[in-house]
């Protein structure tokens, strides 16, 4: 195998481990080799059919680092992250997934990361999740048995101590690359870079913001991150996207939750000839300005429902300056898989003999 | 920035379906809001509290921790409830939450708050109620031991629930005590 830049490399071939790198994706080595990263996120269908998914992720091939994985985003019901990232990395993508505390307890939580690893997945982002009070389906029961600190606890120390929370040992890690959510664009204002600290102490290693549209509130938050060291121990992704209208625009401040939206950037759209373009060319604008901005590692390129406004986006704003981000590939654990299947073919035929397969496990042990 | 005042909450924000897992009731909360703003004494009266319930610990042993738990639990829960409208969880985090119960959070974060926050301060499920995160955060800046906000929290034993964390707190600093110094 050989191995080059691996941002650069044509090669396809499985990513080997490299020292300081605690996972074996693309994403960690891209933020580590200093590139400004870009990822996406993928709308996860109301559909059992699986060529919506690869649909929905061929769209951003060639242009991000990583495509993040939903889960029931906005309290609504959809393909659940971890199918959605069994679909993905069985084609060769290395998904971001995506694990809200909102419908699991830290149980099925810590099943479904090791799950996850083993289906190739090398990312995951750990978030609180929105109440269910903003979903289609305010009436279920709101688990959040563990919180997203708690959740960054417990996937770093599967990880690095190769245990559950409950001490009892996995015997073969987890080795993820971990994320989490910030939003500079909430109160209490000042308390916000301090829990990015907690974040980044729970185990953050990388995070991804809300949208952001408010290029001074987040510069006074990344100079508060500065101050405190921050961009130098977590890479930090910032949130953007393009709005389809001012109407769009007004939709989304009253139904979902978290999001900061100037009356400024509504004003400018509703001025303008055509709302759609205008929200990309702001889109773009704020993108050109944060990736300007010192701390600020990459940008996480939201683009609800107008997915293929993504690469025009990232081309647009030249921040890849001309870099190859990434392409599919085949990772070691598809191979895994493509292996056994060729020894389940070879035995298919040969039924078990059950004293044989006993004395067999006993002779190993 | 304009933090805006709890009173002006825009008619175009985000309004939730009107269900809430959280019973409650309006009166607590006022009181709710000012122990956060006397955050200070409260965490003196604490402070000393847990330093008489730890020098009674030989007689909690010789009664029986699990004896004493029933009359204790209902002082705890009455003087708690009416303060911070106590959900008694069985572990208290007030003291390093501001004096602002975690457990009112409809998502239960017991480490800040979420992303959901309104422009003014309020709570993304429920908006008529000041994010208990927000409360703490001023709280705990008023207190001595504030920056004990910074902590992160373990999970929620829910096995907990119900129990006195008066109690338990003792029992574990005396334990400590007891420890041999390393």
């Amino acid at each position: 195998m050989t191995t080059g830049t691996p941002e650069k490399s044509a090669d396809h071939g499985p990513l080997p481990p490299l020292p300081g790198h605690t996972s074996r994706g693309r994403l960690e080595r891209v933020l580590r080799a200093g590139e400004f990263a870009v990822t996406a996120e993928l709308n996860p269908p109301d559909s059992a059919d699986p060529n919506e998914v690869f649909e929905r992720g061929a769209i951003f091939d060639g242009w991000v680092d990583g495509i993040n994985a939903t889960d029931g985003s906005g309290a609504n019901c959809h393909m659940s992250s971890v199918s959605i990232c069994a679909l993905l990395t069985r084609v060769g993508y290395s998904p971001i997934m995506q694990i809200s505390c909102r419908d699991h307890n830290r149980i099925a939580i810590q099943g479904n990361v090791l799950g996850a690893a083993a289906m190739g997945v090398n990312n995951i982002l750990c978030l609180t999740g929105d109440g269910v009070q903003a979903g289609d389906q305010p009436g279920a029961k709101p688990v959040f048995d563990l919180d997203c600190m708690s959740l960054l606890r417990t996937v770093r120390m599967m990880r690095d101590e190769g245990r559950f929370l409950s001490g009892r040992k996995i015997t073969s890690p987890p080795q993820v690359f971990l994320g989490a959510a910030i939003n500079p664009f909430a109160p209490p204002y000042d308390f916000r870079p301090l829990r990015l600290a907690k974040k980044i102490e729970a185990g953050a290693q990388f995070v991804q913001s809300q949208y952001c549209f408010d290029i001074p509130m987040l510069t006074r938050y990344m100079e508060q991150t500065r101050d405190l060291g921050l961009d130098k121990k977590c890479f930090i992704l910032v949130g953007v996207g393009p709005l389809a209208s001012a109407r769009a625009a007004k939709w989304i401040r009253a139904n979902v939750p978290g999001i900061h939206i100037p009356d400024a950037i509504i004003d400018r759209l509703e001025g303008a000839e055509d709302q759609k373009l205008e929200g990309k060319k702001i889109c773009i604008e704020i993108l050109q300005q944060v990736h300007e901005m010192k701390g600020v590692s990459g940008a996480h390129v939201m683009a609800y429902r107008q997915e293929e406004l993504v690469a025009d986006i990232v081309y647009e704003s030249g921040i890849l300056k001309g870099r190859q981000p990434w392409k599919r590939e085949s990772n070691p654990d598809f191979e895994a898989v493509a292996d056994a299947f060729e020894t389940v073919k070879e035995q298919m035929d040969n039924s078990i003999n059950p004293q044989e397969m006993v004395a067999a496990v006993s002779e190993e042990q | 920035m304009a933090a805006g005042k709890p009173s002006e909450m825009p008619k175009s924000a985000y309004q939730p379906a009107k269900t809430s897992p959280v019973v409650r009731s309006r009166a607590f909360y006022t009181v709710r809001l000012w122990s956060v703003r006397h955050s200070r004494g409260l965490e003196r009266i604490y402070k000393m509290l847990a330093t008489v319930f730890l020098k009674l610990h030989p007689l909690w042993n010789f009664i029986g921790y699990k004896r004493v738990e029933k009359p204790v639990v209902l002082v705890e829960r009455t003087v708690k409830r009416f303060l911070f409208d106590c959900r008694m969880c069985g572990q208290c985090a007030l003291s390093d939450t501001g004096m602002s119960c975690p457990m009112n959070c409809p998502k239960s974060l017991r480490n800040g708050p979420c992303g959901g926050v309104r422009a003014n301060g309020n709570c993304e499920v429920e908006p008529e109620m000041p994010c208990v995160w927000v409360e703490a955060w001023k709280g705990s800046r008023n207190m001595e031991s504030g920056d004990n906000i910074l902590k992160v929290q373990a999970p929620v034993n829910h096995s907990y629930r119900g129990s006195s964390a008066w109690l338990r707190a003792t029992a574990e600093a005396a334990e400590k005590q007891a420890e041999p110094m390393p």
